[in-house]
């Protein structure tokens, strides 16, 4: 793989379509600037002041963009609330369809193919996979991103977070707790 | 021919585990982030859209055996060589990214939506029936959701239709609602109680009344 890459890179940027020193400061921006302590502000942001979450829950686009997270693959966002009745996951069936703007590239699973199959149909199981365990009595809504509209979840904030800074509560917050595969860590 | 995608995975059988991984491992192997750059990348020049490139991926008759960025790789070589874009005389591409214009570029994004020229056929609570025949050609509605009765959840407005934006016919923008279906409905007895909800983003013409 390796060498066809580097050809096809070379033979791209022989004809004029790309500039490698664009694709530098690509992977850099998404390895440094754009991933889920994104999303994790986001969240944080919404659990302590209540105009932030209903802003959040009204127009995420926005409220979104106001933190400075915008563009490539977050153009349209959705954010949905995990409330004790309900508990919200994300998928893409169809592809990898994933919030970059808030959460940066998908993990692996997300695009692999068990998870994809999976998740519509047995959401408790693949819960289970990841470790969680959610009462009979919560409804799991799974959200398959089938357009391009692009979903975050936001978490319950987990008990005993009160005292917690707004920098602080970010960091209980996991990738997957805004994917709806994980909860927030305990303080 | 018939149209055969080899992405549509919701609700089949697939062994395997799920595999974790830690936050911030996005690569496994050194070419893996530049397959991600140059995709991104070919954004601006307007070889593709991205539903042309879906749709590539999705036919590839290897899908299955490929991992992702060996998906986007095998695409994208696919799609260069069918736009002569690796020939000696390519055609001239409509915008270069360029390392100073790169954050502004992702920051600005390529939003799908359009304005309205219709009214939207379907409003908030309404029951709708989805397409039962499988489409000929790239569609975004799943085969788990095919002739299935849900609700409409939200209307997101007008946005660039990708049955026909994947096949060069142009972005002919439509109504896209979030429609949510009972698992019961989409899984018969199969289904697991405690019943979950699962919505899609649906263009108005998968949709009919119900």
């Amino acid at each position: 793989m390796e060498l066809r890459v580097r050809a096809l890179e070379a033979r791209l940027s022989e004809n004029g379509y790309i500039d490698p020193a664009a694709l530098d400061v690509l992977i850099d921006a998404y390895q440094t600037r754009i991933g889920p302590r994104n999303g994790a502000q986001v969240v944080a942001r919404a659990w302590v002041h209540p105009e932030f979450r209903r802003w959040l829950l009204q127009d995420a686009t926005a409220a979104i963009a106001s933190l400075g997270f915008a563009g490539r693959q977050g153009e349209h966002m959705t954010a949905v609330e995990n409330t004790p009745d309900v508990h919200n996951m994300v998928v893409c069936t169809l592809c990898s369809c994933y919030p970059w703007s808030v959460l940066g590239l998908p993990p692996t699973w997300y695009k692999s193919a068990p998870y994809r199959a999976r998740a519509i149909k047995d959401p408790r199981g693949v819960l289970r996979e990841f470790g969680v365990e959610l009462p009979q009595t919560t409804q799991i809504r799974i959200w398959d991103s089938t357009a391009e509209v692009r979903y975050l979840v936001l978490p319950q904030r987990p008990a005993g977070a009160k005292l917690l800074s707004e920098r602080e509560l970010a960091n209980l917050v996991t990738r997957d707790s805004m994917i709806g595969t994980g909860l927030p860590k305990s303080p | 021919m018939t149209y055969r995608s080899h992405a549509d995975l919701g609700g089949q059988d697939v062994p395997g585990a799920i595999v974790q991984e830690p936050e911030g491992e996005s690569f496994h192997a050194p070419w893996e982030p530049r397959v991600m750059a140059l995709v991104v990348a070919m954004v601006p020049t307007g070889m593709s859209n991205i539903d042309m490139n879906r749709s590539v991926r999705e036919t590839l008759p290897n899908y299955r055996d490929l991992s992702y960025y060996e998906i986007w790789f095998a695409a994208l070589e696919k799609l260069a060589s069918q736009k002569g874009v690796l020939s000696d005389a390519p055609p001239p591409p409509k915008q270069v990214l360029r390392a100073d214009t790169v954050l502004a570029t992702i920051k600005k994004g390529s939003p799908t939506s359009r304005p309205a020229s219709s009214l939207a056929r379907f409003s908030v609570g309404d029951r709708v029936r989805t397409a039962a025949a499988p489409a000929e050609h790239h569609t975004r509605l799943p085969g788990y959701a095919r002739g299935k009765v849900g609700v409409i959840d939200t209307v997101h407005g007008v946005h660039v239709f990708p049955d026909t934006n994947a096949r060069g016919l142009g972005e002919s923008p439509q109504w896209l609602y979030t429609v949510k279906f009972d698992a019961r409905e989409l899984w018969g007895e199969n289904a697991q109680a405690p019943y979950s909800i699962v919505s899609v983003d649906a263009f108005e013409p998968y949709l009919e009344p119900a």
